[in-house]
């Protein structure tokens, strides 16, 4: 059961580029990555793609696919119709380096921005036993395999390049929502996401939600819940009117 | 370094458009049937049922139906074409316009901010809800409370119904408050103060009950926020037409 698929892949580097039309073999069972090797093997041995694993766990191999953020490896043929032309273009948000391939390391610097865990300074190794429920709500974020297609479709960034120096992105704000979801972190998360990681910039449309592979609840279940503790700390009259008459700190 | 030269908008070949446009015509059709009856100021309340409309509950106003009227007439009688629900509603609509769900749904629909996921919005600049008015949204949590003792009023009418038998008009009621009632326990500030912002759930293990009990409504939040939004439409459309006479009320038990 083989046929033979239209296909439309950007080609190009930062100093422009443009789709090409291709037309490869597509058997039964593959993905859009087996196309793209069958492609390099067959036509174009120059096309440059950045993948891994093949099974949707490194998170290397994200593009866009008829225009939606998607793994190539984990986007299975058989959802296209035959007759269909299937658009690859690389991830929009980041600086193209070549072809599929772009430079991811914006989100690197993201990541290095976020303090690290914190531990109490006194607690000696082993003296703390953790229970399930404790970290429950961590493990669903340590799914995350780091495909950064949260933060390519975040329109705060894909939008506007401008807001890329205020605002870490969902991966990061979930991050920090991990971090201060830990029982044992002692380090001031909240101010830190509003004020550090622009978590106000997030409008909670979902998107980052929408394309995560791993289908974490990034939205529901980190950055609205780091919103209502932002909220606390800073939007609550009732918290502030608190401090103010009992100063607390 | 500069991104891969993509002219096009978006790539996207599915019906993208379709889910925006299909929450900005309903929001728009619910919100002209929400103002039309507000500024009716009539057909609110069935005397011989005692079925109140949760739109105008409680009726606060002296030109209020004094039955009506369950917790007492508080203000005067509103002048011009101002009327009793004026009261109430600036907390009902400022609960649904601060959650969390609509949110999302009318920065897609209506601002476009964005209309759908990896398509550009047309918008050259964008702060989020880093500053006024949109930072104001923080202030959910308020509607909420705001919009529990609303809630309570309106398990209070429904109940209070029930002393004059048992009609469609009832249960209709019934309904109404189960959808409301499930749609303002899945609220994000509701999951957030039962227990979201606790660190060590193992501490408080009847506040880690209440979140994951929670926490399975909230999944369903935004079916919740539609289910309740349109069933308080019905509701009220029920009690205008047996109020006014164009129906009557299909009564099981007297
Ligand atoms: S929910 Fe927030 S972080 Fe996620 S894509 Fe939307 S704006 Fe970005
Ligand atoms: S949160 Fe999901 S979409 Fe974002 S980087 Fe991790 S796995 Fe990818
Ligand atoms: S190649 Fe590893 S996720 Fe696709
Ligand atoms: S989040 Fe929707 S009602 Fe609170």
């Amino acid at each position: 059961m083989s046929y033979q698929g239209k296909f439309r892949v950007w080609r190009g580097d930062d100093s422009g580029g443009a789709l090409e039309d291709f037309t490869v073999e597509v058997n039964e069972g593959e993905v859009v990555l087996d196309i793209i090797h069958r492609l390099q093997a067959t036509q174009a041995p120059d096309l440059a793609v950045r993948w891994n694993c093949k099974a949707g766990k490194c998170g290397s191999c994200s593009a866009e696919i008829n225009g939606r953020p998607r793994l190539l490896c984990m986007t299975r043929m058989s959802v296209f119709d035959e007759s269909e032309t299937i658009t690859v273009t690389p991830m929009r948000t980041f600086p193209i380096i070549r072809d599929l391939v772009t430079d991811v390391s914006f989100n690197y610097t993201k990541a290095r921005e976020v303090p690290s865990f914190a531990p109490p300074k006194d607690l000696a190794p082993g003296e703390y036993r953790m229970q399930q429920v404790d970290v429950e709500r961590s493990q669903e974020f340590r799914k995350c395999i780091e495909c950064f297609l949260c933060q390519n479709t975040c329109h705060v960034v894909r939008d506007h390049e401008e807001n890329k120096e205020v605002f870490s992105g969902p991966r990061f704000l979930m991050r920090v929502a991990e971090l201060e979801m830990h029982p044992l972190d002692t380090a001031d998360r909240v101010d830190q996401a509003q004020d550090d990681h622009g978590l106000g910039y997030c409008n909670i449309t979902k998107c980052c939600s929408e394309v995560c592979p791993e289908h974490i609840h990034i939205t529901d279940n980190a950055l609205i819940p780091m919103k209502e503790r932002v909220a606390d700390r800073k939007y609550d009259p009732i918290v502030w009117l608190g401090n103010k008459l009992f100063r607390r700190s | 370094m500069a991104r891969a030269e993509i002219a096009a908008r978006t790539l996207r070949t599915d019906r993208w458009w379709l889910p925006p446009l299909t929450t900005f015509v309903g929001l728009l059709l619910i919100s002209i049937y929400a103002a039309f009856r507000t500024f009716q100021g009539d057909y609110y309340w069935v005397d011989q049922y005692h079925y109140l409309t949760p739109m105008y509950s409680p009726c606060l106003t002296e030109e209020c139906v004094p039955a009506a009227s369950h917790f007492g007439q508080w203000f005067p009688a509103l002048p011009g074409f101002l009327t009793p629900p004026v009261i109430i509603i600036p907390f009902l609509l400022g609960f649904r316009i601060t959650c969390y769900y609509y949110r999302k749904a009318y920065y897609r629909a209506a601002w476009a901010s964005p209309p759908a996921c990896a398509v550009a919005e047309p918008h050259s600049k964008y702060t989020g809800e880093t500053r006024f008015p949109l930072i104001a949204q923080n202030l959910h949590r308020y509607f909420f409370y705001a919009a529990s003792i609303l809630l309570l009023i309106n398990i209070y009418d429904a109940v209070l119904a029930f002393g004059t038998g048992v009609g469609l008009g009832n249960i209709i009621l019934l309904v109404n408050v189960a959808l409301l009632g499930a749609y303002t326990l899945s609220c994000h500030s509701c999951r957030h103060i039962a227990g979201g912002r606790l660190k060590h759930f193992s501490k408080h293990p009847v506040r880690y009950w209440m979140w994951t009990q929670i926490s399975k409504l909230n999944n369903r939040h935004m079916l919740l926020a539609w289910a309740s939004l349109i069933f308080v439409c019905l509701t009220d459309l029920y009690v205008a037409l047996v109020a006014s006479g164009t129906i009557s009320d299909l009564r099981f038990i007297n």
